[in-house]
């Protein structure tokens, strides 16, 4: 076997294996360690944050709440991003190149930008949304937004929708035109084309998206942290504040793995299910 | 009173006349061809008969009534595809029965047409297979039967043997006719393939730019073509003393249209021959019976029977 393809990759795998591998190794160990508030991260290899992540109500609670959202956010973009996506498909240049900048386009823009948008349109009293259905006295009270769950979950849809939509995009664009006609010509309603020919073609398309937005909506930091604020905690936010606030690094690390543990055996099982699913069909 | 009749049909694309005032009566139980080259109009005029694409002017009736009112999906007409466009996400049986359940048939009626349809095409053992997992061959059987089980007053096919290697070609076009018979279904094919077009219609509409140039039955259209253009679009034709003269009806004698052999090519059961003669370059078919044939770069005499 010729040497030459692992000595061309080395830099990159040593980059690699220096910037993440290294740190993730050494994030694991830590959460092996013991913490106290005077002695502080005392190196030795005890069970004890492992205990308590995942017996302790208030962790089950957090990580509760982070793949709940996870998949609200995941289901809602879903219900939107599909159709956006189909009706984005059928546009003829040149709306078609001016609606992909206009739905990609946010992903130009940073994360926390776009979230404090959200802020800028619900936050209280002073949100823009707010003010205007107020003073058309449409409602008595602001619609309660930053600082919740809601807000949160619609949020970060807004985020992730570019994502649900380029995958069911690509999806659509291995369609053949002429299977829907053939649909059309033996008698089926428009309707009926879209739920027995389109629907279940892109379904493939429709669930890699999904896998994508719910690994990435559980590990979101950004919008939970600004639209949470302190007392709204998902597991990334958590374990931020272990490390910064509380100095519980080793506990904090344990948190940390833990997610990463959960969405890899999430987004692994789930992808060999809808290859396994679909294999037959599309190949 | 004809089965479909295509009125002075057209279809423009800005100046551009796709289908220029084509005239057409299909009768019942008849299979038309639509011939001619890329760019004459065939899919167009197949496009609008099925009611993907309307027509500019023109009318077209079938038993009478006005078609152009009717909504594609309303037409009742079968459609075989140039790619087959076979449903991926289901099986053979799915994808036959689902013009049935357009259609409201109950599901033992379905299982029962689906069976006798997939049994006259030669799938009947195919029903749970996907199409991807079906060679060209099988997936354009799963097509026609798709289009055949709706009992169709029109089927309609799109170059449905372009995709096929050429034994299988010819084994499909034997096998469509045969079902064609049996069946009974009022017929239109578009293809480029002459050869097809005549083994297989009971009358070619040959179409050039738009416009038929001649609409007849094969061994009329071949023998007897109206224009230069049929002529040598139908076969390989001659002109010579300022008419027409079919390549096979060439022989060589001892007296005649002098030439030498440029070109001489071995067929299997017959020799084609370009030879140079004072009059241009002159095509020659002649059957191979075993005996000795002139060969390239010999001298030889033309001789044919006065049209």
């Amino acid at each position: 076997m010729k040497s030459t393809p692992y000595l061309l990759s080395l830099p990159a795998l040593l980059l690699f294996a220096v910037v993440v591998i290294v740190p993730l190794g050494m994030t694991v160990l830590l959460s092996f360690h013991d913490w106290g508030q005077y002695k502080g991260i005392e190196p030795v290899f005890i069970l004890k944050n492992w205990r308590e992540v995942l017996t302790d109500s208030y962790f089950l609670e957090m990580f509760g709440r982070t793949f709940r959202i996870a998949l609200f956010v995941t289901v809602l973009t879903a219900v939107f991003g599909a159709p956006e996506a189909y009706i984005l498909n059928r546009m003829k240049s040149p709306w078609r190149g001016i609606f992909l900048l206009v739905i990609l386009g946010p992903l130009l823009i940073s994360v926390v930008a776009r979230t404090l948008g959200w802020a800028l349109l619900f936050g209280g009293n002073s949100g823009l949304i707010n003010k205007a259905l107020t003073s058309w006295g449409l409602i008595s009270a602001p619609l309660p937004f930053m600082f919740t769950e809601t807000g949160m979950v619609v949020a970060l849809a807004h985020v992730l929708m570019p994502y649900m939509v380029l995958a069911v995009w690509a999806a659509l664009q291995r369609l053949d035109r002429q299977v829907e006609n053939a649909a059309v010509a033996l008698g089926a309603g428009s309707f009926t084309v879209l739920r027995r020919i389109v629907l279940p073609q892109v379904m493939p398309g429709i669930l890699s998206g999904a896998i994508i937005v719910f690994a990435l909506a559980a590990s979101a930091f950004a919008t939970p942290a600004i639209i949470g604020g302190r007392r709204l905690k998902v597991a990334a936010t958590l374990a931020y504040d272990e490390f910064l606030n509380t100095l519980n690094w080793p506990l904090g690390a344990a948190v940390a793995v833990l997610l990463l543990v959960a969405l890899v055996v999430i987004v692994i099982g789930a992808s060999h299910l809808v290859e396994r699913r679909y294999a037959q069909v599309f190949g | 009173m004809a089965f479909l009749d295509l009125e002075a049909l057209t279809k423009t694309f800005g100046t551009h006349a796709a289908v220029d005032g084509l005239s057409l009566t299909v009768e019942k139980g008849e299979f038309v061809s639509l011939l001619g080259p890329s760019g004459c109009g065939k899919t167009t005029t197949l496009q609008m008969i099925a009611g993907f694409v309307e027509p500019t002017s023109g009318a077209i009736r079938l038993e009478g009534r006005d078609l152009l009112t009717v909504k594609p999906a309303k037409r009742g007409l079968g459609i075989v595809f140039q790619s087959y466009a076979l449903f991926p996400h289901m099986t053979v049986a799915e994808n036959v029965a689902f013009g049935l359940e357009m259609q409201g048939v109950a599901a033992v009626d379905r299982v029962k047409r689906v069976g006798e349809t997939l049994e006259l095409v030669g799938l009947a053992a195919f029903t749970g297979r996907f199409p991807r997992q079906l060679s060209g061959g099988q997936q354009q059987r799963v097509a026609l039967a798709r289009a055949l089980v709706i009992r169709p007053q029109i089927l309609l096919l799109d170059e449905p043997f372009s995709n096929l290697d050429a034994k299988l070609r010819g084994e499909m076009q034997i096998e469509l006719r045969q079902i064609q018979r049996t069946v009974g279904t009022t017929t239109i094919l578009v293809t480029h393939d002459q050869a097809e077009a005549m083994a297989l219609s009971d009358r070619i509409v040959v179409m050039n730019q738009g416009r038929a140039e001649q609409i007849g039955p094969p061994h009329e259209a071949y023998e007897r073509p109206a224009t230069a253009f049929v002529a040598s679009f139908l076969g390989k034709a001659n002109l010579l003393d300022g008419a027409i003269v079919r390549p096979e009806k060439i022989s060589f004698a001892s007296v005649g249209l002098a030439g030498k052999v440029r070109t001489r090519i071995f067929q299997g059961n017959h020799w084609l021959y370009q030879v140079e003669t004072p009059d241009g370059l002159v095509t020659v078919i002649r059957q191979n019976t075993g005996e000795a044939m002139p060969g390239e770069g010999d001298a030889v005499h033309l001789a044919w029977a006065p049209i």
